[in-house]
């Protein structure tokens, strides 16, 4: 995973994650709760976050660490405003997801893994969304797309440039 | 399947997460309109997965005329043309109808041919509604064992049933319950893993979104029958719409006092709360699962201790997965032997698959076990798609494997899919036709746990990765005439050296398609070739002068300008450009793009 940027203490507002660890931290098992609720705030885990949730749970840095590199869930640098997860599951590769991250990555000129330089989006492979009889599968945000073409797949792009 | 109480005419948008992917949401959204500017008397409700995939999104109505028909493909503008003609004039479209009782379509012997136990109520409840699951017996189950029944007779019911863990290792639920009832503790947990991180299986997923109720009740009776106070759901993060609707659930039956202190009057108390997961295939394996849920990395640990001895924060855990819960209030309610009287003598009752890849009609069925292969995947799935060729059918995700053809008789059941190489798992079953190549599915698949590996088991970590490594070169055209053998000793060595189900099934899709497909292995290695046409760096595109119609589509999706060629002139792919991405086989019209495989090594002996 890469490295988080530098962030800048002065600018870093603490104050919503303070206020989930002052609800949470005294829990027992309550460390991936608390990063998912972070990842909430902050688009992802900034270092500064990671000390914070340390010290207040008394974990050591190492341990959180370990944890937010474990899982897939967890980002250490930013994520674009939009988030395009191209699914690879089983019926998805079968029925040409490679393809459909081909054309992801030619229409916002990004590798598959990476976010654009204006934040704007951020393109990943997920292991399977589970709606295989609507293979193949991406989802943007919230949104689903299924059974997927390569025009279909241009269609949803542009709309999104907008 | 009545019309509601009232006589009146009703309405089932069904509206799982494939439903809403397919547009349900809006076809919701049109009905609820014009039903409004129609003013007709009509109900409308929404459900889980009805099952029929294929057809989404779909919608079932129910009138007192016409019982029920389930209509797919539907679309906002067909809403108002279905409402005008089925509820007002009375008369069922039958172009547009999936299944109806009185009518007869092509797809009639869908459902004909399954038994529903764990989907029994998928398509007929609202799964936002307590009161829906409530009317088809819902938390009947936990009141009989509340009044009737002592912990250790639920145990012996359960195990008279026969049922086996449908999470893919098949192991005995009732077994399971009695060494979790017999350690002692003053504290046990109740976990119910729905971690379904097989791609190619949603079966947990529909359950969950379709029906949560019949989960949280078949927890309430395995925490009655252990001596559980405490629940917990860990569910998958990537199902949004399974977590929504669970947190509904739980809500409600704690309001209606199945959950909570006292429940009914008894002294049996019991909660359930969620965790979601964070994105960990290894999760799935019961000691991962919780380390995860203490917090951890999801690393599984050396059994014995099983969880039933020292599970969640060292106390007596028990485990299963949300199918084999959806089956409990059933049992409770029909008993042992109606249940054990469906399946074969190892592998009793029904299992639910969800059909996907190149096939018909994909979607959730349910069928009694000891059903052939063949029977599933063409009476209930309608066959291979585009009627192409059946070439293997994967079960078991990434620790299963790939049956071929001549094996299609093997009966579902536990120990009859063991023997193939294969493994029942959790339920994914992908169809394969002649353009799957074979290699690439087992690199696929060896792609999937090599990422996966937690990296505790130095064979799982490392073995997985020259594996892959090797599978690479071969679809690469790189192989080398030892890679075969090579792969075999390897997957010996990881299945040997894993502490847990992850490396010790990993091998299993390489190994499966070596002992079916072993030709395609070879193909690849000496010839050069890719049978399937499929490997990109062994094929290459052509444009057929005859058939070229010169009309330029393929030149104009060219992502990378390799076909030249004006307008009414037959076109040339330049294969120094090219990089077979096959944009322009999809797009053509006319046929007029071939792909060939092991051209170079063809010339090469002509020359």
């Amino acid at each position: 995973m890469e490295a988080s940027p530098v962030e800048n203490l002065d600018t870093f507002d603490k104050r919503p994650l303070l206020k989930i660890l002052k609800k949470y931290a005294k829990k027992k098992g309550i460390l991936i709760p608390l990063l998912q609720e972070t990842q909430k705030i902050y688009g992802y885990l900034p270092r500064l976050a990671l000390v914070q949730i340390s010290e207040a749970t008394n974990t050591d840095i190492s341990q959180v660490y370990g944890v937010a590199t474990f899982y897939a869930q967890f980002r250490l640098a930013p994520v674009g405003k939009h988030l395009i997860r191209v699914c690879h599951g089983t019926a998805c590769h079968v029925s040409g997801a490679t393809r459909i991250t081909e054309v992801c990555e030619e229409e916002f000129d990004i590798k598959d893994g990476e976010t654009s330089k204006d934040l704007k989006f951020t393109l990943e492979s997920v292991a399977c969304l589970g709606c295989c009889s609507l293979a193949p599968v991406m989802t943007v945000d919230d949104n689903t797309y299924g059974r997927l073409t390569d025009r279909e797949v241009r269609k949803v792009v542009e709309k999104l440039k907008k | 399947m009545a019309v509601s109480n009232n006589g009146k005419s009703k309405i089932i948008v069904g509206m799982a997460s494939c439903g809403i992917a397919a547009g349900a949401q809006e076809v919701f959204d049109s009905l609820a309109k014009h039903i409004a500017e129609m003013k007709l008397d009509v109900e409308l409700t929404k459900t889980g997965c009805i099952g029929a995939c294929y057809r989404e999104p779909l919608i079932e109505i129910k009138t007192a005329q016409i019982p029920s028909v389930i209509y797919g493909d539907m679309t906002v503008k067909r809403v108002k043309q279905l409402l005008e003609q089925h509820l007002v004039n009375g008369q069922i479209i039958s172009e547009w109808a999936v299944v109806g009782e009185g009518i007869q379509t092509s797809e009639q012997d869908l459902f004909e041919n399954q038994r529903r136990i764990v989907l029994r109520n998928a398509g007929e409840i609202n799964p936002e509604n307590i009161h829906d699951y409530v009317e088809r017996d819902g938390y009947k189950a936990i009141q009989k064992v509340l009044k009737d029944f002592k912990a250790e007779d639920v145990i012996a019911e359960i195990k008279n049933s026969g049922i086996r863990g449908r999470g893919g290792a098949g192991f005995s639920t009732g077994l399971k319950w009695q060494f979790a009832r017999q350690s002692e503790s003053n504290e046990k947990y109740i976990i119910c893993n729905g971690d379904e991180g097989d791609p190619g299986a949603f079966m947990d997923r529909s359950i969950m979104e379709g029906d949560p109720h019949s989960v949280l009740e078949g927890m309430l009776i395995a925490g009655y029958a252990i001596g559980a106070q405490q629940g917990i759901i860990y569910v998958r993060a990537e199902y949004p719409l399974a977590v929504h609707r669970l947190e509904i659930a739980i809500q409600q039956a704690r309001e209606r006092g199945f959950l909570g202190k006292k429940i009914l009057g008894s002294k049996f108390s019991f909660n359930i709360i969620l965790k979601l997961g964070a994105g960990a295939f290894v999760c799935g394996e019961e000691t991962a699962l919780i380390a995860s849920v203490e917090g951890k990395r999801g690393m599984p640990r050396l059994r014995p201790p099983f969880p039933a001895v020292r599970g969640l924060w060292d106390k007596p855990t028990n485990i299963n997965n949300v199918e084999t819960y959806a089956n409990i209030p059933w049992i409770i309610l029909k008993g042992a032997k109606e249940f054990a009287s469906l399946g074969t003598e190892k592998s009793k009752g029904t299992k639910v698959f969800a059909l996907a890849g190149k096939i018909k009609r994909g979607g959730m069925v349910e069928v009694p076990m000891g059903m052939s292969l063949r029977d599933v995947i063409y009476k209930i799935g309608g066959g291979i798609k585009d009627d192409k060729e059946f070439k293997a059918v994967q079960l078991g995700g990434p620790s299963g494997g790939c049956v071929p053809e001549s094996l299609l008789d093997t009966p579902v059941d536990y120990d009859s899919l063991t023997k193939t190489g294969a493994i029942m798992g959790s339920g994914g079953m992908v169809v394969m036709d002649d353009r799957t190549c074979m290699v690439d599915v087992s690199k696929f698949f060896l792609k999937f746990t090599q990422e996966e590996s937690c990296g505790k088991c130095t064979f799982c970590r490392i073995g997985t990765k020259r594996m892959l490594e090797i599978l690479e070169r071969i679809t690469e055209g790189k192989g080398q005439p030892e890679d075969i053998e090579k792969l075999e000793s390897l997957a010996e060595y990881i299945k040997q050296g894993s502490l847990c189900g992850l490396g010790q099934t990993a091998p299993n899709p390489v190994l499966t398609t070596i002992q079916y497909f072993r030709e395609e292995y070879e193909a690849h290695i000496h010839q050069k070739k890719c049978p399937a046409k499929s490997c990109r760096e062994l094929i290459e595109y052509r444009v057929i002068p005859d058939n070229c119609t010169g009309c330029m589509l393929c030149a104009r999706v060219c992502p990378v300008d390799a076909i030249s060629g004006a307008k009414k002139e037959i076109h040339y792919i330049d294969p120094e450009i090219c990089t077979h991405c096959g944009a322009c086989y999809d797009a053509c019209k006319f046929d007029a793009i071939d792909i060939l495989t092991g051209v170079l090594e063809d010339e090469a002996k002509t020359a």
